[in-house]
């Protein structure tokens, strides 16, 4: 539970580009839970998911000027840096996005556990009223990083059908946030 | 802000690296020059971070925060490895001195208006009182620059040509704004560029009408804007010299918010 005491974000990342360890501490208290389920959910391995989560926070440390506030809130911007890195790892692949591009706009704030835990439980509402096949298709994309043709292969539907389901899941979400 | 159907659902599909070969390539380069579509999927990647929130499961084991703490306190400094970001960030570093130079100008522009009222009035009877306004002037300048909570929207060129850029800084709650821009085009005769804020509902709203000076430099210092207006984005239209109080031109710059 946080305090009135706790830094805010952007205190946590003035520290980080001071240098200030203690500011990476706070840092790891605040979205290790994000970070962490993230990579496990992509990976499905508790060591590769620690893995993870370890060079996500170090690149941050390393450079912190990869993160501004421009690009989006600092939990959001984490959980999509980490779900890359993590479908990178599972594809065995090299790192293919630079922290620098990944650009984001979203509207709760997810500073506290608390703002989380309500956007993840409104989030799942949202999948719970999308069809059984448009959920699986946002998560063979999201969670296994498949690309719309292998989703097609491995579903029998057309590419535009993917494409078109894809997106209207995406903007389900979206919608279960606005007023 | 309108984005292009026909790349609609691409743009889903590259928020999630799911576009490949000549798709992907193709969206990629209408990107570089619509403000609209790079809107668009900076909001598909949020939609896709909401997405990321539903993954929930055990916490890190004990171990890990230590294995971090320690890693990280075997490379001590970082701020020597700043400098081998990209170049931009030392542009906006730059920018920033630029903000506090704008500051310090602003407030050495008032001290000297204020010695020339001195030497004018005889008896300056509330010269504290005075002071203590000028204090709090500039401290609500600077508000939207040094407070936390501040949202810090970056504006850069639609077209190709990078130069060109500005930095808002708007503190909602107090409605304060200041715009910062460098590197600007020269005008059309009689026109001006007008900045506006693009709020999350409604029509775009008046944010201050300005014109670079020799070097390319403007700023917009707390426009009268309405208090508590979410903004979406910030965006500059060239218009008429004197504003207008709807956008008549295309945007030529634009920037998304938080």
């Amino acid at each position: 539970m946080e305090t009135q005491q706790s830094p805010s974000d952007w205190e946590i990342v003035t520290g980080l580009k001071r240098g200030d360890q203690g500011a990476m501490a706070d840092l790891y208290d605040r979205y290790s839970g994000v970070v962490y389920a993230v990579a496990l959910r992509v990976l499905g391995d508790t060591g590769a998911a620690e893995d993870v989560q370890q060079e996500v926070f170090m690149q941050l440390w390393r450079n912190p000027a990869g993160f501004d506030s421009a690009r989006g809130s600092m939990g959001a911007w984490l959980a999509v840096i980490t779900r890359n890195r993590a479908i990178d790892a599972l594809r065995k692949r090299k790192p293919e996005t630079d922290f620098e591009d990944v650009v984001l706009s979203v509207s709760p704030d997810l500073a506290g556990d608390a703002d989380r835990a309500r956007a993840a439980e409104k989030v799942r509402a949202a999948l719970g009223t999308m069809p059984d096949m448009q959920r699986k298709m946002l998560e063979l994309a999201y969670f296994e990083g498949l690309s719309h043709s292998e989703i097609a292969t491995k579903t029998g539907d057309a590419l535009g059908t993917v494409k078109t389901r894809i997106r209207a899941g995406l903007i389900t979400l979206r919608k279960a946030f606005q007023p | 802000m309108s984005i292009h159907e026909q790349f609609a659902e691409d743009l889903a599909l590259h928020s999630l690296g799911s576009l490949e070969g000549e798709e992907r390539a193709r969206l990629e380069a209408h990107l570089s020059g619509c403000a609209g579509c790079r809107l668009e999927l900076e909001q598909l990647r949020g939609d896709g971070a909401l997405l990321a929130l539903s993954a929930t499961g055990p916490r890190p084991p004990q171990h890990a925060r230590q294995r971090l703490l320690d890693a990280v306190a075997k490379e001590p400094r970082v701020q020597a490895r700043v400098g081998d970001t990209a170049p931009r960030r030392s542009w906006w570093g730059a920018l920033g001195w630029a903000a506090a130079a704008a500051v310090i100008i602003f407030a050495a522009s008032l001290w000297k208006e204020n010695a020339a009222l001195r030497q004018t009035v005889a008896s300056v009877r509330d010269q504290n009182a005075q002071s203590a306004r000028e204090l709090e002037d500039l401290r609500q300048i600077a508000a939207p620059i040094i407070a936390p909570e501040a949202q810090v929207v970056t504006v850069a060129a639609l077209k190709e040509k990078p130069q060109p850029g500005g930095k808002a800084f708007y503190l909602r709650k107090r409605g304060s704004l200041v715009f910062l821009a460098t590197n600007m085009p020269v005008l059309p005769e009689k026109k001006s560029y007008e900045l506006w804020l693009i709020p999350t509902q409604g029509a775009p709203i008046p944010a201050g009408v300005f014109k670079p000076d020799a070097q390319g430099r403007a700023s917009v210092i707390n426009p009268p804007l309405p208090a508590n207006t979410e903004a979406k984005a910030f965006a500059i239209t060239i218009e008429n010299e004197a504003g207008s109080p709807v956008p008549t031109s295309p945007i030529v710059m634009m920037g998304a918010g938080e």
